[in-house]
């Protein structure tokens, strides 16, 4: 997985592209970390994002939960096999999705 | 039946996956369902990886089978790990809010839900998992 990280004032876009899986989400989980302070809007951009285990999407729940505190995240452009796991698990429900 | 067996180790992943999404690519099987079936191999393996052996490491053997009428993949992870029925579980509650959502349980849930049969048991000190796949 790659992760491309645009900040335009304090509007975060996180691009990922490959797979967000067991042996890479906790990159993601750090990369969150070091980057939310200050954020208000968090957009993932999933556009090249081919694949999603537990793994990523506890990653996924941990950022909602925190922009739930100060501001808003929203997934933009997903994938058909990752929209699928999305809503399998009820997680198209509980986050913001643009396709 | 053709077996694998490697360390439940994380890094190990790639080959438990390509040993069973290879096959299936020789089988003419839909695209969908390799990735379906990535899915389900990555949670079970993972699963394995993470608690079966903890602190310590150990094996995990997948075997791996074909049925026909209706073709069927059958696949069977054996650890000698902790005892441990994934399947006693209840699922999770998927219509929580985010903050009411607890994160266990999403992986063996995301299994069940991508295979069409599932069973679990303990026998001479083993774990062993069993899933079906219709395709």
């Amino acid at each position: 997985m790659e992760i491309t990280k645009n900040l335009d004032g304090t509007t975060l876009t996180l691009a990922l592209s490959g797979r967000l899986d067991a042996s890479n989400a906790q990159e993601l989980t750090n990369e969150l970390n070091a980057s939310l302070e200050g954020v208000t809007d968090l957009i993932f951009d999933f556009t090249n994002l081919k694949y999603v285990a537990s793994a990523g999407l506890r990653a996924l729940l941990m950022a909602q939960k925190r922009m739930n505190k100060q501001g808003s995240m929203t997934i933009k452009h997903v994938d058909e096999a990752v929209m699928e796991v999305l809503e399998m698990t009820g997680f198209a429900d509980l986050m913001n999705i643009e396709n | 039946m053709e077996k694998l067996t490697i360390d439940a180790k994380i890094e190990n992943l790639p080959s438990a996956t390509e040993f069973v999404t290879q096959a299936l690519e020789n089988s003419d099987c839909p695209m969908k369902v390799i990735m379906q079936m990535e899915l389900v191999i990555e949670e079970i393996f993972v699963n394995v990886a993470n608690y079966a052996y903890a602190p310590e490491t150990g094996s995990v053997t997948i075997c791996r089978d074909f049925e026909e009428n209706p073709r069927t993949l059958c696949l069977t992870f054996i650890d000698g790990g902790k005892s441990h029925n994934p399947l006693e579980h209840a699922d999770p509650d998927i219509t929580l809010a985010a903050e009411d959502r607890d994160i266990g349980g999403l992986g063996i849930f995301l299994v069940k839900k991508n295979v069409d049969e599932i069973s679990y048991k303990y026998e001479d000190g083993k774990n062993i998992l069993s899933v079906k796949k219709f395709f």
